[in-house]
C-alpha cells in the first residue's frame, strides 16, 4: 500500500480493495517502525489520524468522498493546527498547542484528508539540511549519513520513504524544490499569493509560499487544488479563480519552449548533474519542446540580495517570540530585560539567531538604503529578468540544487556555504514566480531533481510539464526501499 | 566587512538575543562573512531602478468593520507563562 | 535675553470604529481584560492584518476637513520595538507614505486669528496597557487596547504659546468630534497629546533642541506642561547649560516634568514596508464620496451663525464649539421663531450653568430645545420679564412642563397694564415720603429703592421697562 500513489490510493479507496482506517493503521505502523532512524516526524497525532480516518470511510461508504477523502498526509510543523503541538522545529515553541488551524491545514481537513502528524524542519524554516530543528536532524532515506535537504526536510524524507504519500512543505528560498531534489520526489512551489498564509509561521513574508510535496506530478495537482485559492485572512492572497489543475495533466506538449539559463550551467555546476539534467531536457524535446538558451543576468545577486530580504523580515517576525504570551519563557528572569534576553537566547538556535542578527543590522538606522532597499531594487531586476526570458519562452529549467544530497556536518561549520546549496532555486522566490523540482536522475546512490520555472500563476502548465516526463519516465518510481 | 564584538553586542541588544560573552567572536566572524557576501550586491548600479517590496502588483484589501471575534481568553491564555486575574504577567516595568 | 517658545504637537485619536484596525476584534472601552485581544492583536504565530475600511474612511475625513492632500497611495510600515504591550514586537504604523500630508486649520487666541500647519496624520494600530499596581513584584499586561485604531496628526511647529497649543488641540479635539471620527474622551485615553517644546533666541531660525512631553491627557494638563518645561529649558540656558532631547513625563501632582528614565538610549525603530500588508490605494471616486458625506465643519458653521443670526464672533465660536450644542442651538431658534441673540443668550448662559452644575453633556440635558424655546418665546413677546424667567427655567429644568404652563400654574406674567403699575407707584410714593424728597432733591440712587419696592409689591412682575417710565415721570 505505502508504494502507492494518492491518485492511486485514492482509487483503492473508492474501490473498496482498504478502507481509509486500514491505510491510516497501515502508514502509522511504517512510521513507529522506521522513523525512529530518520526523524521526519516531531508529533505523530495518531488518535486524530484514526478519528479522521474513521469519518473518511463514513463518506466514502455514503458516496460522498473526494479525491484526498481518507487519504493520510502529514503536515510540516510551521503550520498551525488546533490542539496540536505546532513548534517549527523550535525549542521556542516546542509547548506551543495551537489554538487554531491553519488555512492549509482547514483547507486539506475539509478535503477529508487524514493529518498522521507533523513534520520535522530546520528551525524555523532557516535552513538547507534539516540539521538545525531543535528536535534533531533528520535523515535521507537515500543514504542515511546525508542530509535530506532543507527547510522541508521531514517532509521530503517522510515521503521518500513512504511514511506518508504526500506532506505540505513551505519554500522562502527553495525549502520545497531543494529536499524535493535531495529525496528523489516532486515538489512545488506556487506563485506567491496562490496558498494562504493565515497560519503559517512567518519567516519572510514576502517570499514564503506552502506547497505540495508528493512521489507525483499528478498527486502534487490534487493537493495544490485543495490548497490554492483566496483567503480574506490574507491580505497578500491573490483573488482570483483555480483551475482544475488534474484535468490538463496529460495536455501535448507539443511545441512548449523551454528556456535553459546559461547562468545556470556554468562553471561551478557538477558534471553528472548538469548530464542528467541535459537528459532530462532531451526527453522534453521528444515529446515536443524546442529548447533554448536564455539569460538571466542579474541572477548572481539573488543569493546576496535574498539574505538581506530574508533574514530582515524574519528579525521582524520573530520579534513577537518574546516568552510573554505564549512560547519558552526563561526561568525566574529577573527583570524585563532579562526575560528578553534570556527567553529568546535559550529559545533560539544559532541559525536562527544569526539571521535575526543579520536582519536587524541590514534595517538598522545608516544601513537601510544599502541593505534592504538594495536588495528590494536587485529584486525587481531579477524579476524583470525572468519578464525578458518569458517573452521568449514558456518554462524555464534547469539544476534545483548545485549538489546531491551532501553529508551531515559538510556544510553546517560554514553559513555561507550552506547558503550556495539555494543559488538556483531563491530567484524564483525573490520574483515571486512559480518552481517545481522533480526526479530526473541518480549520481551515485544519490537523487537528482531538475527545476521548472513558470510564469505567475501558470502552476497548471508546470505540473502538465513535469507530468508528461513522468509518463515516460521512471525516476519518480525509484524507491529507497525501506 | 568586519564587524567587531561591540556591534555584534549592539545589534544583540536590538534584537533582544543573549549572546554568551564566548561566542560574540564566532557571531561576529560569521556575521562579518555573510556580509561580505551580501556585499556583492553593491557591484551592480540601482540608481534608477524602483524596489520591489512586492512580486503582486495589487492594492490592500479592505474589510468592512464588523466586530467578528469574540473573547477566547481562556483559549488563549492557556498558552501563557504567566497569568494572573486574566493580565499577563512579566516583571515589573519600570516607567 | 529675550525667548522665543516653539511648539508642535503630536495628537493620537483612537478612531470611533467597532472592530480594531487589522482584526475583527471589538474595540469598546472597559472590558475585562485580554476579552478583546484576539489572536491577532496577541501575535500568535501565523497571524496576518486585513485593514479595517472604516479606519480609511475616517483618516480620510480628517484629512478633508483639514484641507490636506490625500495620498493616492500609502504604505503601512512597521516600527520595531520591544514592550510588553507591544505583543508583535513592532507596531503597525506609517512612516514614508502616510495616508494624509500637509494641512493646516485656523485658531483664536486673544480674538487674534493664527493658522497652524499640519504636516500629516497617518494610520496605526495602538499597544496594550501595562498595569503597575503591584502583583508581587511584576506587570499586568491588558491587551484589548492593541490594535485599536489610531490616527496620528503632527502639527508644524508653528506654535508659540501653551495657550496657543490649547487652542490648537482645542479646535482638533471638537473637529474630530464633529467628524464623528473619535469620540474625544481623554479620560478614557481616545485622545492624547504629546509636546514637542523647544526655545529659541527671539529672532533666531535656527530650533533650539525640543524635549518631548508624553501623554499629556488634559487640556489643563498640557499648559501647565508646556509653561513649566519652558521655564525649565530657559533656567538651563540661562545658566549656560544645554538642553537634553529627551522625552519627559509631566507629574499633574508637582506640577511639573520629568525625564523618563527607562529610555536609555534613542531607539531604533528600524523601519520597512510591512510585507504582509499592501499598499493602500485611494481613489479620487473614494475621497468624493467621502467628501460628499461630510458634515458642515465648525469654521464654516462658525462663519454662517454670525451671517445667519448675526451673532458676535465670541457667541458663534461658543456655540460651535460642539457639533451637540451648535445642534441644540439652531433647534430652539427654529422652534422658537426669533430672536436668535436671546437663544444664544439662554443657550450660553442659564442652560450651559446648570449643565455644567449637574455635570451633564448638552446631549443630556433635561431641557430640550423645544421647551427652551417655549421660554424664549414668553421673553421675546414680554409676556415675562427677563428675570421672571429665570425662575421659570429652573421649573423648567426641574420639571418637564412647558413655559407656558409653568407661567400659568405660578401666576408668573408680567403685569404690563399701565394702570395698574401707576396704582402701585402711587402707594408706594405715598408711603415713602422720605425717599420721594430725598430723590427730588437730588439723590439719584434711590430710584433703584422704588423700583424694588415696585417689584416686590408686584412679585417681579411688573415690566421693567414700563415701571422704570412711569416711576420717572412720577417723581418728577
Amino acid at each position: 500500500m505505502h508504494e502507492k500513489t494518492i491518485a492511486e490510493l485514492s482509487l483503492g479507496l473508492k474501490n473498496k480493495d482498504f478502507s481509509s482506517q486500514e491505510l491510516t493503521q497501515a502508514f502509522l505502523t511504517r512510521v513507529k517502525k522506521l522513523d525512529p532512524e530518520l526523524n521526519t516526524f516531531i508529533t505523530v497525532t495518531e488518535e486524530i489520524a484514526l478519528a479522521s480516518a474513521r469519518a473518511a470511510d463514513d463518506l466514502l461508504a455514503k458516496g460522498e468522498a473526494g479525491p484526498l477523502t481518507g487519504i493520510p498526509i502529514a503536515q510540516k510543523d510551521i503550520f498551525c493546527t488546533k490542539g496540536v503541538r505546532s513548534s517549527c522545529g523550535s525549542k521556542m515553541l516546542d509547548n506551543f498547542i495551537s489554538p487554531y488551524d491553519a488555512t492549509v491545514v482547514e483547507r486539506f481537513n475539509q478535503a477529508g484528508a487524514v493529518m498522521l502528524g507533523k513534520l520535522n524542519m530546520d528551525e524555523f524554516a532557516m535552513g538547507s539540511s534539516n540539521e538545525t530543528s531543535f528536535y534533531g536532524p533528520v535523515k535521507n532515506p537515500w543514504d542515511t549519513g546525508t542530509v535530506p535537504g532543507g527547510s522541508s526536510g521531514g517532509s521530503a524524507s517522510a515521503v521518500a520513504a513512504r511514511l506518508v504519500p504526500g506532506a505540505t512543505g513551505t519554500d522562502t528560498g527553495g525549502s520545497i524544490r531543494q529536499p524535493a531534489s535531495f529525496c528523489g520526489i516532486t515538489g512545488l512551489k506556487p506563485t506567491y499569493g496562490l496558498v494562504s498564509r493565515w497560519g503559517m509561521i512567518a519567516f519572510a513574508s514576502s517570499l514564503d509560499q506552502a506547497g505540495p510535496m508528493a512521489r507525483t506530478a499528478e498527486d502534487c495537482a490534487l493537493m495544490l487544488q485543495a490548497m490554492a485559492g483566496f483567503d480574506p485572512r490574507d491580505s497578500t492572497s491573490v483573488d482570483q479563480p483555480v483551475p482544475d489543475y488534474s484535468a490538463t495533466l496529460g495536455t501535448s506538449l507539443e511545441g512548449l519552449r523551454i528556456g535553459l539559463p546559461k547562468e545556470f550551467f556554468g562553471e561551478g555546476l557538477d558534471p553528472e548533474i548538469a548530464r542528467l539534467i541535459h537528459a532530462a531536457v532531451d526527453e522534453y524535446r521528444k515529446l515536443g519542446a524546442t529548447v533554448k538558451e536564455v539569460s538571466l543576468p542579474n541572477m548572481h545577486l539573488s543569493g546576496p540580495a535574498y539574505y538581506v530580504v530574508a533574514p530582515a523580515e524574519c528579525s521582524s517576525n520573530l520579534a513577537r517570540l518574546d516568552g510573554v504570551r505564549y512560547g519558552y519563557r526563561c526561568t525566574e528572569p529577573k527583570d524585563l530585560k532579562d526575560l528578553y534576553m534570556r527567553s529568546r537566547g535559550e529559545g533560539f538556535g544559532a541559525e536562527v539567531k544569526r539571521r535575526i542578527l543579520i536582519g536587524t543590522y541590514a534595517l538598522s538606522a545608516g544601513y537601510y538604503d544599502a541593505y534592504y532597499l538594495k536588495a528590494q531594487k536587485i529584486r525587481r531586476l531579477i524579476s524583470e529578468d525572468f519578464k525578458r526570458a518569458y517573452q521568449e519562452v514558456d518554462v524555464i529549467m534547469g539544476p534545483t540544487s548545485p549538489s546531491v544530497a551532501f553529508r551531515f556536518g559538510e556544510k553546517s561549520a560554514d553559513p555561507i556555504a550552506m547558503y550556495l546549496s539555494d543559488i538556483y532555486t531563491i530567484a524564483v522566490n525573490l520574483a515571486g514566480l512559480p518552481g517545481m523540482s522533480i526526479p530526473v536522475g541518480f549520481s551515485g546512490s544519490l537523487p537528482v531533481g531538475m527545476q521548472i520555472i513558470g510564469n505567475y500563476f501558470s502552476e497548471s502548465r508546470l505540473l502538465n510539464v513535469a507530468h508528461r516526463y513522468q509518463q515516460v519516465t521512471e525516476w519518480h518510481r525509484r524507491s529507497p526501499g525501506l | 566587512m568586519s564587524l567587531t564584538s561591540e556591534e555584534v553586542n549592539r545589534i544583540a541588544w536590538l534584537a533582544r538575543l543573549a549572546i554568551d560573552s564566548d561566542k560574540t567572536d564566532a557571531y561576529a566572524h560569521d556575521l562579518s562573512g555573510i556580509l561580505d557576501f551580501i556585499e556583492q550586491m553593491s557591484a551592480v548600479d540601482t540608481a534608477t531602478v524602483e524596489p520591489l517590496a512586492h512580486p503582486l502588483d495589487q492594492a490592500q484589501r479592505l474589510r468592512p468593520d464588523a466586530v467578528t471575534e469574540t473573547d477566547q481568553r481562556a483559549l488563549f491564555q492557556q498558552l501563557a507563562p504567566a497569568v494572573e486575574a486574566g493580565l499577563y504577567l512579566v516583571p515589573k516595568v519600570i516607567e | 535675553m529675550q525667548w522665543e517658545t516653539v511648539i508642535g504637537l503630536e495628537i493620537h485619536a483612537q478612531l470611533a470604529t467597532k472592530s480594531k484596525i487589522f482584526s475583527g476584534a471589538a474595540t469598546a472601552y472597559g472590558a475585562e481584560p485580554n476579552t478583546q485581544a484576539c489572536a491577532i492583536d496577541l501575535g500568535l504565530p501565523g497571524v496576518l492584518p486585513v485593514l479595517n475600511q472604516e479606519a480609511v474612511r475616517m483618516a480620510v475625513k480628517f484629512g478633508l476637513a483639514i484641507g490636506a492632500t490625500v495620498s493616492p497611495r500609502s504604505v503601512f510600515a512597521r516600527k520595531n520595538y520591544f514592550y510588553p504591550d507591544l505583543p508583535k514586537g513592532y507596531q503597525i504604523s506609517q512612516y514614508d507614505l502616510p495616508v494624509v500630508s500637509t494641512g493646516q486649520t485656523t485658531i483664536s487666541v486673544d480674538g487674534e486669528e493664527k493658522v497652524v500647519g499640519i504636516t500629516r496624520a497617518h494610520l496605526e494600530e495602538d499597544a496594550g496597557k501595562s498595569l503597575h499596581e503591584d502583583f508581587h513584584g511584576f506587570s499586568g499586561i491588558d491587551l484589548n487596547r492593541a490594535g485599536t485604531p489610531l490616527l496620528e496628526i503632527v502639527s508644524e511647529p508653528d506654535m508659540r504659546s501653551a495657550k496657543e497649543a490649547v487652542a490648537y488641540m482645542k479646535k482638533l479635539h471638537a473637529l474630530v468630534r464633529y467628524l464623528e471620527i473619535c469620540d474625544g474622551n481623554m479620560q478614557e485615553g481616545s485622545f492624547r497629546c504629546d509636546a514637542n517644546v523647544s526655545i529659541r533666541p527671539k529672532g533666531q531660525k535656527k530650533f533650539g533642541t525640543r524635549a518631548e512631553i508624553k501623554n499629556l491627557n488634559s487640556f489643563r494638563f498640557v499648559e501647565k506642561a508646556i509653561n513649566y518645561e519652558v521655564e525649565r529649558q530657559i533656567e538651563i540656558l540661562e545658566s549656560g547649560g544645554q538642553v537634553i532631547q529627551e522625552t519627559r513625563l509631566y507629574d499633574s501632582v508637582k506640577d511639573e516634568t520629568r525625564s523618563m528614565r527607562s529610555k536609555e538610549e534613542a531607539n531604533d525603530y528600524r523601519y520597512f514596508p510591512d510585507p504582509d500588508l499592501l499598499p493602500l490605494e485611494i481613489t479620487s471616486e473614494f475621497i468624493e464620496s467621502v467628501r460628499a458625506g461630510l458634515p458642515e465643519l465648525p469654521d464654516a458653521k462658525r462663519d454662517r451663525f454670525k451671517s445667519e443670526y448675526g451673532l458676535t464672533d465670541y457667541d458663534a465660536e461658543v456655540l460651535t464649539a460642539t457639533r451637540e450644542l451648535a445642534t441644540y442651538f439652531e433647534a430652539v431658534v427654529k422652534a422658537a421663531g426669533c430672536d436668535a441673540k436671546l437663544c444664544a443668550n439662554w443657550v450660553m448662559g442659564d442652560l450651559a450653568a446648570a449643565l455644567n452644575k449637574a455635570g451633564l453633556e448638552i446631549e443630556h440635558s433635561p431641557v430640550k430645545p423645544d421647551r427652551l424655546a417655549g421660554l424664549v418665546q414668553r421673553i421675546a413677546d414680554d409676556t415675562i420679564s427677563g428675570k421672571i424667567a429665570k425662575q421659570v427655567f429652573e421649573a423648567l429644568w426641574e420639571s418637564g412642563d412647558t413655559a407656558d404652563a409653568i407661567i400659568e400654574k405660578q401666576g408668573l406674567k408680567q403685569i404690563t397694564d399701565t394702570g395698574a403699575i401707576e396704582a402701585i407707584i402711587d402707594e408706594i410714593i405715598a408711603a415713602n415720603p422720605d425717599q420721594v424728597a430725598g430723590y427730588k432733591s437730588g439723590k439719584d440712587k434711590l430710584f433703584g429703592f422704588f423700583v424694588g419696592q415696585a417689584m416686590k409689591a408686584t412679585g417681579g412682575k411688573a415690566n421693567p421697562a414700563q415701571l422704570n417710565e412711569l416711576l420717572k415721570k412720577k417723581l418728577q
